[in-house]
């Protein structure tokens, strides 16, 4: 895939997981009405009209205001802000990141991305935004510490390659409706326990149950809900983990240099604290898994469904296999 | 019908040759960017190098030679006029650059000066950043040669005013190394 089917294919992807997203959302309204409302007369669809409109709203606000929740969610900070606070060497530290991104920016032919730094020791790294024209690349500290400039900047390009092929402007999407679809079945789940629970006991006794049809939607309503954070997530993994294969390589032919990366994802991979400021709702964005679960580790069907990234040894080795190509 | 279809073969060939001449079109502004970029970089670093010797000169006085083969390869890097010439002497400039750097690492004061060490950070940016920005314009400057140079569009690219854009290369082998040129690396 060249980088123009690239980012049309994450444009289409974007549209189908926000308009999927609205759907889902519309079938839980669906579900509402035909449940707590019933046929009786007067019917008003009160749920589904209400979570079209809140799915549209989400959905749109992941999409313009995405970036900014995940920067906020892993307490991001600008990197003016932490220069202006760093002592000598981690202002010439800074100053290198900076340096790093202006080049990489430079390489890959796009405005350059905001730069922010999370204050965590484990070292990972994250890109977000719509696309080229509004992006930002946040690193934790730990990064900082751990990296030299050569392996930074195999980091930066990979993150630029996500910006450059729209994977963030998709990844971000995700990551703001993954947010918004736990927190909503976490507030139904609840509305279901109270209010369902003493209103069947009033009102549907001596209706003696709405029809089997009525059943059938409450069934795949409360199954929907209690997945949905599961799905969620599910969701979020599978659209991850090609991507990151696709990022190093494109990564590495914007430095002309893939031994930088492949030593920066040792390093990261040798790193065995989770990377805590990162929550699970963006562990995908990362360059490696924040959470440093095991199953990333390993090959197979199952790890394949269940993973958000790629085999670190995997990806080190294909970068060296690039080295090889270079230098025969 | 015959005329029918003789208007289509126009209409298409038409269509075709504004197709094709818009997108050299679009080529050559990239071009023209990509080499802005190169400029702004070029004269970065043009403006970073006095304010290194200054930080230098102090401890190095006597490696004078050093200082002014930089400050005369840099007043030549300023001169140049095409992208060829330009890639010429700023090659020599890296060259003195890199010269200059690697004697500073015998003075232990240099090395552990911050602003020194903020300096060289700041010029080794800079090389790549021109280094980046010379394979972009390199890529763009390509695709843009190949364009005009594939069979049909070949035939009028010349007559439209369209020429090959210069790549901006380094020619003697010598040269093709950039100097590792930041002591932070080793740090």
């Amino acid at each position: 895939m060249n980088i123009y089917e690239q980012q049309a294919a994450n444009r289409r992807r974007t549209w189908l997981i926000m308009i999927g997203f609205v759907g889902f959302l519309f079938l839980l309204g669906l579900g509402f009405d035909v449940f707590y409302i019933g046929e009786a007369g007067g019917y008003v669809p009160v749920g589904s009209i209400l979570a079209l409109g809140v799915g549209s709203v989400s959905a749109l606000a992941g999409y313009y205001g995405g970036d900014k929740a995940v920067l906020m969610a892993t307490s991001a900070r600008p990197i003016e802000d932490v220069a202006a606070a760093a002592n000598e060497q981690g202002k010439l530290k800074l100053q290198q990141l900076e340096n790093v991104v202006d080049e990489m920016a430079i390489a890959a032919g796009l405005p350059r991305p905001r730069v922010y730094v999370v204050p965590d020791p484990d070292p990972n790294a994250f890109a977000t935004g719509r696309g080229p024209d509004r992006s930002s690349i946040a690193v934790t500290q730990g990064l900082l510490d751990t990296l030299n400039r050569d392996e930074l900047q195999g980091v930066i390009a990979h993150e630029m390659s996500h910006v450059r092929n729209l994977d963030v402007r998709l990844m971000t999407v995700v990551a703001a409706l993954v947010g918004a679809v736990a927190l909503l079945s976490d507030w139904a789940r609840r509305g279901m326990v109270w209010g369902g629970g003493s209103r069947r006991r009033d009102d549907r006794d001596d209706e003696g149950g709405s029809g089997p049809l009525a059943l059938v939607f409450f069934v795949i309503w409360l199954i929907a809900i209690l997945l949905a954070p599961f799905i969620g997530q599910l969701l979020a993994m599978m659209v991850s983990r090609q991507r990151e294969y696709q990022a190093d390589a494109s990564g590495a032919e914007l430095t002309r240099n893939p031994l930088g990366l492949a030593s920066a994802l040792e390093k990261i991979e040798g790193a065995v604290e989770p990377t805590r400021a990162i929550n699970r709702g963006s562990a995908h964005l990362c360059i490696a898994d924040p959470l440093g679960r095991q199953l990333n580790a390993s090959e197979g069907r199952w790890s394949e469904l269940f993973a958000s990234h790629p085999p670190m040894a995997a990806r080190i080795a294909a970068l060296k296999a690039m080295a090889y190509q270079e230098h025969p | 019908m015959a005329g029918i279809i003789l208007l289509a073969i126009v209409v298409l060939l038409v269509v075709w040759a504004i197709a094709s001449y818009n997108r050299l079109v679009g080529l050559r502004n990239q071009v023209a960017n990509g080499w802005r970029q190169i400029d702004v970089q070029l004269k970065r670093r043009h403006d970073l190098i006095p304010n290194l010797v200054n930080a230098v000169r102090g401890s190095m006085d006597f490696e004078r030679d050093t200082l002014t083969a930089v400050m005369d390869a840099r007043a030549k890097a300023l001169s140049a006029t095409s992208p060829a010439d330009a890639a010429k002497k700023e090659s020599e400039l890296s060259g003195a650059l890199g010269r200059l750097l690697a004697v500073a690492e015998n003075y232990p004061t240099l090395k552990s000066n911050d602003n020194v060490k903020m300096l060289q950070e700041e010029l080794s940016g800079t090389e790549n950043k021109v280094g980046f920005a010379r394979q972009f314009y390199n890529d763009i400057a390509t695709r843009f040669n190949t364009a005009q140079q594939v069979f049909p569009t070949s035939v009028f690219a010349a007559a439209l005013g369209f020429k090959p854009a210069e790549l901006f290369e380094i020619t003697e082998a010598a040269d093709r190394e950039v100097p590792a040129v930041d002591l932070s690396r080793r740090a």
